[in-house]
C-alpha cells in the first residue's frame, strides 16, 4: 500500500456537549506542533447537548488547509450518526469507531478499527465515574495517535496548554490517551495509508480563532467602549474583550480606561456604542446577521450623523433559528447599503485571523478618520475555528484620532467652525466632543436635517450639499483602505476575485485549475469597500473575472456590477452556500462550470478561440465533467459507430453540457446550437463517444 | 474649567458660574403655542441657571416625537443628540461614559418611552445612568397628529381614533419596579414644582425619572382627558412641597410637611391650580410606600405629584466601572494602546 503522508482529513463524529472539543483540539494542536500545516473546523448544530456534531481536521504538507470536502479518516463515537459517518469515508480510507456501538458495517473498501473506549476508561481507577465519557474522548485520540504517528511529546504539550498547566487533569487525560495508544499498538494492524511525519512548516506560527484575534486587535487599537449582546457566532469576540482587557490594560491604580456593557439587545448595543463613539470613545459592537438586522436603523443614523463606531459582523446563516451555527458571507450587500435612504458603508473584509487582529486596531483609525460606522465582516469559520497564523504584529502606525477640536483648537480659530463644514474639501469635517468646555464647542446631533453648522434645517439645498459631501467622503476613503492581496500565477488569462475566509479554498482551487483544468487565474482577495485602485487595475487587466463567495446571490458580484458598471460584462458570479467552511472543490467546480458556459456561448456564436475549444474538450474528458444528452438513452449512443451520427443525434435534441461535481449547486446548463455541436464534435470525435459509452454518461 | 468662559456682560444678572440666563437658552421653540413642553424647557433653563450648572458640563439627549424636539429649545451651549425613537437611553448610556463628570438630561415622551422605548427605558433604570430622564407625558402622539399613546387612559375619546380600549402604562410605576433610584411626577402647569423636582433630579447621582404630565393643547386637551390641563388641575395631589437647597450634590428633603397645607399655584396661562399636600408625612425613601401611594392614586384617579421615591445609596453606572479620573474621551494612545512587549506575551498564549 502506498503511504499517504501529511495529506488527508480526519473527521470525528460525536454528540454535542460530550466534551469532545478538548480531544479534537488536542489532535489539532499536536499536528500543528509537529510542524505540519493543519486546520480544524467545528461543524456543530445549534444545540447544547445531544445532537450530532463533527470536527474535521485537514492535514496538508503543501499548506492547503481549507476544509477538505472528503473524509479520509473518520472516527465515529456517536451512534446516532454512525451510518452516515461510515458512509462518508473515502474509499480506501479508515474508519475508527467505539465498539459499544452495535451496528452492521457493510463496507469492505475501508479499513475498520473498533476501539474499546468504554472498557479502557472503566479499567482506569484514576478516572472518576463522572469523568468517564469526557476522558473517554482521549482514548480515541490515543488510538489515532498510535495509528497515524502523532508525537506523544507534542500531545502532552497540547494538553498542558489546554489545561493551563494543571497537573491533575493533564495526567488523567494523558493517561487515558496513552492507554488508548497502548491498546492500539497491541491489538490493531495498520490497514490504511495515512501517516503523519514531523515537518517544520509551522515554525514561528501561532494558532487562534478570529474572534479572539479581533478582540485582541481591538484592544491594541485602544478600544474604550463596547456595547454588545450575546449571539452565535459573535459572542466570543466580546467575551475576548472581557478576558484580555483586564490584563492588557491593567493600571497601577487599578482603574479602568474602558467599559464593556452587555446590553439588553442589539438595538441598545449599537445605540450605546454610537453614544460612546459620538462622545469621543473608541467604540465598537460585535454581532451577527440577526443582530445586525436590529442595528440597521442606528447604523443608518450613525452614517448620517457621522459618528465613528466599529461594528463586527461575524456572519452566519439566519434569521431566527435558521442555521445559526453555519458560516456564510451573506451580509455583504446588507451592510454595504445598510440604513434607509442613500448610504454606502465602509466595509473591511479580513481574510484570516491575522487580519482579524490587524483590522481590529485599524478599524478604529478608519472610523475616527472617516467619522462613520465601519463594518468588519468576519464569519463563523474565521471567528470560531482555530486557524494557523503568522504571529500578531504590534501596530506600526500611531493612532489616527481624526479631526477633533478641543478647547485650545477652538481658541486658535476663535470658535469659527461648523460641525458639517467641509473646510479641507475632503468630505471630512471637524468635530468636537462633549466635555469640551469652550462655549462655542457644542452642537446638536441629528440625522439628515441639518446645515453645515448642525442647525436644524429642511432646506433642500443644504440637504443635497450634505448628501454629496457624504458621497465624496466615502469614495475618498478608498485611499486609506487596506489594499487587496494579490496571488498571481504565471501565464494567467483570467481573474478570480474573492474575499474573507475563502482564501485558502480559492488558493487550492487556483492551483488545481491551472494544473488540471487549463484555467490560469490570477487571484485578488479584496479586503475593503470602497474598492482601492488596485482592484480597478486588476479588473481592467482581465476579460473574464470569477467572483467567488459564500452566498446564493453573488453579493460581491452585485456590488462590483454597480461600482464598475463599465466592466459589467467581465464579471462571472461563482456563489455557493451550504453553510460549511469553504472547500476548494466547490470553488474549482463552480469556476469550471461558469467557464464552460462562457466557452459554449462563444462556440454558439462562432466566436470561439482555439483555447476555448481546447478547454471544452479537456473538461469534457475530465472526471469532473459529465456529459448528458436530454431525451436520449445511453443505448442510442452505443449503436452509433460513425462519428457524424452522434452529432446529428445531439443536434436533434438540442444538446446540453452539464458540468457538475458531487455538489449539485454548481450545476450550470449550457446549451449548444447545431453549428456549435458540429464544431465541438470535430474536436471530440471518437473520444466523446468513448466517454459516453464508459462511465461518464448519466 | 470656567476660566475659559467669556464673561461678556458681566454686569448683567449672572449666577455663581458667571453666566446669565441667556447662556442657558436654546433656539426658539417650534412646538404649538401653549404646549406644556415649552413650559418644561423653560424650567430646565431656570433650574440649571439657579443651580449654577455650567451648560458645558451637561449632555442632552432625546428620542423622537414632539418632546424629543425640545432639547433644541434649551441649552444651546450643551452637546445634544436627537437619537432614534425610543432609543435615547442607549445613546445616553454610551455617551456618558466618555466623561463621567457630566450629567445627562434626557427628554422623551410617552410615545417614545412607553412603547418602542419601553425596553430601553427600563434598562436605563436598572443601570442607574447618571441622567435626568424627563417624560413629557400627554397621552397622545402629537407629531403624527393625534393617535393614542400607551399612557392614554382606557376609555379616552380622541377625534378620528374613537375610544381607547387598553389599560394605560404608568411611567412612574414602571420606573419604580425597574429599580429607578429617583421617581417623581409633576404637572407642566405647575412650573414651580417642575423646577424644584428638576433641581432634585439634577442633584441626584443616578437615574432620575420625572414623569411630567404635559398637556397637548392640540390633540388631547378635552376636559375629561387624564393628561389635559383641566383634569390635571382637578386631580393633582402633590405629596409634599420640595425645596432644594444648594449645597453641592446633597439632596435635602423636607420630610416633615405641615399636614393639609393648601397652596395656589399660578399657571403660565394665567389660571391657578390648587395643590393640596397629603394629610400625612410621606417618606420618599420607602419604596413600598411609594408603590402603595401610586396604587391608591390609580384607584382614585388622582394625579399624585411630587417626589415619589429616592434612593441615594446606589452607585451610578460609571462609578460601578471604576474609571480613571481623566475623562475617557481625553485619554490618548499612551493610556489606550498596550505596550509593545505585550504583543509577544499575547503571541505566546496563542497555541
Amino acid at each position: 500500500m502506498n503511504k499517504i503522508v501529511n495529506d488527508f482529513s480526519i473527521t470525528v463524529g460525536t454528540k454535542n456537549g460530550s466534551g469532545s472539543s478538548t480531544a479534537n483540539n488536542t489532535i489539532l494542536r499536536s499536528v500543528f506542533k509537529m510542524g505540519i500545516p493543519v486546520s480544524g473546523k467545528n461543524l456543530f448544530p445549534s444545540n447544547i447537548q445531544g445532537l450530532p456534531t463533527w470536527y474535521t481536521i485537514r492535514v496538508n504538507k503543501d499548506g492547503f488547509i481549507a476544509r477538505q470536502d472528503a473524509n479520509d479518516i473518520v472516527i465515529a463515537i456517536n451512534p446516532d450518526s454512525f451510518v452516515r459517518d461510515l458512509a462518508s469515508v473515502t474509499p480506501g480510507g479508515a474508519f475508527f469507531y467505539s465498539d459499544d456501538i452495535k451496528q452492521p458495517i457493510p463496507r469492505t473498501d475501508v479499513a475498520i478499527y473498533p476501539m474499546p473506549i468504554k472498557s479502557i476508561v472503566k479499567n482506569d481507577p484514576n478516572v472518576p465515574t463522572d469523568y468517564r465519557d469526557l476522558v473517554g474522548n482521549m482514548v480515541y485520540v490515543g488510538v489515532l495517535a498510535q495509528m497515524i504517528g502523532m508525537d506523544m511529546d507534542k500531545i502532552l504539550a497540547a494538553l498542558t496548554f489546554h489545561f493551563k498547566g494543571k497537573q491533575k487533569p493533564i495526567d488523567m487525560n494523558f493517561n487515558a490517551l496513552k492507554a488508548g495508544a497502548e491498546w492500539a499498538k497491541t491489538n490493531l494492524e495498520k490497514k490504511d495509508p495515512y501517516h503523519l511525519e514531523a515537518m517544520n512548516k509551522t515554525d514561528g506560527l501561532i494558532m487562534t480563532d478570529g474572534n479572539t484575534a479581533g478582540a485582541l486587535g481591538s484592544i491594541f487599537g485602544g478600544v474604550q467602549f463596547a456595547g454588545w449582546y450575546p449571539i452565535t457566532p459573535a459572542t466570543s469576540l466580546a467575551e475576548g474583550l472581557n478576558d484580555y482587557l483586564p490584563v492588557l490594560r491593567k493600571r497601577e491604580d487599578g482603574k479602568h480606561t474602558y467599559a464593556i456593557v452587555q446590553a439588553e439587545d442589539e438595538l441598545a448595543a449599537l445605540g450605546m456604542a454610537i453614544g460612546a463613539g459620538w462622545a469621543g470613545l473608541r467604540s465598537m459592537t460585535s454581532t451577527s446577521g440577526p443582530g445586525l438586522s436590529l442595528m440597521t436603523e442606528f447604523a443608518g443614523l450613525a452614517y448620517y450623523a457621522e459618528v465613528p463606531v466599529v461594528i463586527w459582523d461575524v456572519q452566519r446563516i439566519g434569521p431566527s433559528t435558521g442555521l445559526p451555527t453555519r458560516t456564510s458571507q451573506g451580509d455583504l450587500t446588507f451592510t454595504h447599503f445598510i440604513g434607509h435612504g442613500d448610504s454606502h458603508s465602509i466595509i473591511l473584509l479580513p481574510g484570516d485571523v491575522y487580519e482579524c487582529f490587524e483590522f481590529g486596531w485599524q478599524s478604529f483609525d478608519i472610523a475616527e478618520r472617516a467619522q462613520t460606522p465601519i463594518f468588519v465582516l468576519s464569519d463563523l469559520d474565521m471567528g470560531m475555528n482555530q486557524w494557523m497564523s503568522k504571529p500578531f504584529q504590534y501596530p506600526e502606525t500611531p493612532m489616527d484620532r481624526g479631526k477633533i477640536l478641543w478647547e485650545k483648537d477652538l481658541e486658535e480659530i476663535k470658535g469659527n467652525w461648523g460641525r458639517y463644514l467641509d473646510k479641507d474639501g475632503d468630505g471630512i469635517t471637524y468635530r468636537t466632543l462633549p466635555g469640551n468646555k469652550h462655549p462655542l464647542s457644542a452642537y446638536f446631533t441629528r440625522g439628515t436635517g441639518h446645515d453645515e453648522h448642525a442647525k436644524y434645517t429642511e432646506d433642500s439645498n443644504a440637504y443635497m450639499r450634505n448628501m454629496e459631501r457624504l458621497k465624496v467622503k466615502h469614495y475618498n476613503a478608498a485611499s486609506y483602505m487596506p489594499k487587496p492581496i494579490n496571488h498571481p500565477i504565471k501565464g494567467a488569462t483570467v481573474g478570480i476575485i474573492a474575499y474573507g475566509s475563502t482564501e485558502n479554498a480559492v488558493l487550492e482551487a487556483q492551483y488545481h485549475l491551472a494544473k488540471e483544468d487549463g484555467i490560469k487565474a490570477d487571484f485578488l482577495r479584496v479586503r475593503a469597500i470602497p474598492f482601492t485602485e488596485e482592484v480597478t487595475r486588476f479588473i481592467e487587466k482581465y476579460d473574464q473575472i470569477f467572483i467567488v463567495e459564500m452566498n446564493r446571490d453573488g453579493q460581491m458580484y452585485q456590488i462590483l456590477l454597480t461600482e464598475y458598471s463599465q466592466y459589467a460584462s467581465k464579471f462571472r458570479s461563482v456563489a455557493y452556500h451550504d453553510g460549511l467552511p469553504a472547500a476548494a472543490k466547490w470553488v474549482r467546480e463552480g469556476i469550471v462550470a461558469v467557464a464552460v458556459k462562457d466557452a459554449v456561448e462563444k462556440l454558439n456564436n462562432k466566436k470561439e478561440s482555439k483555447s476555448d475549444l481546447a478547454f471544452l474538450v479537456k473538461i469534457l474528458k475530465s472526471k469532473s465533467a459529465k456529459l448528458s444528452i436530454p431525451g436520449v438513452k445511453p443505448t442510442a449512443t452505443k449503436s452509433s459507430s460513425k462519428k457524424n451520427s452522434t452529432i446529428s443525434m445531439i443536434g436533434n435534441v438540442s444538446g446540453s453540457i452539464i458540468v457538475m461535481g458531487s455538489h449539485n449547486t454548481s450545476t450550470i446548463n449550457s446549451s449548444l446550437n447545431q453549428a456549435a455541436i458540429k464544431t465541438l464534435a470535430k474536436h471530440l470525435g471518437a473520444e466523446l463517444l468513448k466517454a459516453i459509452k464508459e462511465n461518464q454518461y448519466d | 474649567m470656567t476660566e475659559t468662559l467669556p464673561m461678556a456682560g458681566a454686569t448683567a444678572n449672572v449666577n455663581l458660574a458667571g453666566l446669565s440666563k441667556n447662556d442657558y437658552r436654546g433656539a426658539p421653540t417650534t412646538l404649538c403655542q401653549g404646549c406644556g413642553h415649552n413650559s418644561i424647557s423653560n424650567q430646565i433653563v431656570t433650574a440649571l441657571y439657579e443651580m449654577n450648572i455650567v451648560p458645558e458640563d451637561v449632555m442632552k439627549f432625546s428620542g423622537i416625537g414632539c418632546s424629543s424636539k425640545s432639547p433644541t429649545y434649551f441649552l444651546n451651549r450643551t452637546f445634544g443628540f436627537n437619537s432614534l425613537h425610543g432609543r435615547m437611553p442607549s445613546i445616553a448610556t454610551g455617551a456618558l461614559f466618555a466623561d463621567a463628570r457630566m450629567k445627562g438630561i434626557g427628554v422623551s415622551g410617552d410615545g417614545d418611552s412607553a412603547s418602542i422605548g419601553m425596553g430601553q427605558f427600563k434598562h436605563i433604570m436598572r443601570r442607574n445612568v447618571n441622567m435626568v430622564y424627563i417624560v413629557e407625558n400627554n397621552g397622545v402622539y402629537g407629531l403624527t397628529k393625534g393617535q393614542f399613546s400607551a399612557t392614554a387612559e382606557r376609555g379616552l375619546q380622541l377625534k378620528k381614533q374613537g375610544e381607547n380600549p387598553y389599560m394605560p402604562v404608568d411611567i412612574c410605576m414602571e420606573a419604580l419596579v425597574s429599580n429607578a433610584t429617583l421617581v417623581a411626577r409633576s404637572f407642566a402647569g405647575n412650573p414651580k414644582q417642575v423646577k424644584e423636582l428638576l433641581k432634585v433630579a439634577l442633584a441626584h447621582d443616578g437615574i432620575a425619572v420625572l414623569d411630567i404630565i404635559s398637556p397637548c393643547v392640540t390633540f388631547n386637551n378635552q376636559e375629561n382627558a387624564f393628561h389635559s390641563y383641566a383634569w390635571g388641575k382637578d386631580h393633582e395631589e402633590p405629596l409634599h412641597e420640595i425645596s432644594y437647597i444648594a449645597p453641592r450634590n446633597e439632596i435635602i428633603l423636607e420630610r416633615e410637611m405641615e399636614d393639609g397645607e393648601v397652596r395656589e399655584v399660578a399657571m403660565h396661562d394665567g389660571s391657578t391650580v390648587i395643590l393640596k399636600n397629603l394629610e400625612r408625612g410621606y417618606d420618599p425613601t420607602n419604596r413600598f410606600e411609594a408603590l402603595r401611594v401610586m396604587e391608591e392614586a390609580q384607584r382614585n384617579n388622582w394625579l399624585v405629584t411630587g417626589l415619589l421615591y429616592v434612593n441615594t445609596t446606589k452607585p451610578n453606572l460609571t462609578s460601578i466601572y471604576n474609571l480613571v479620573d481623566t475623562p475617557l474621551n481625553r485619554l490618548t494612545e499612551v493610556d489606550l494602546r498596550p505596550e509593545r512587549a505585550m504583543i509577544d506575551k499575547i503571541n505566546s498564549l496563542m497555541f
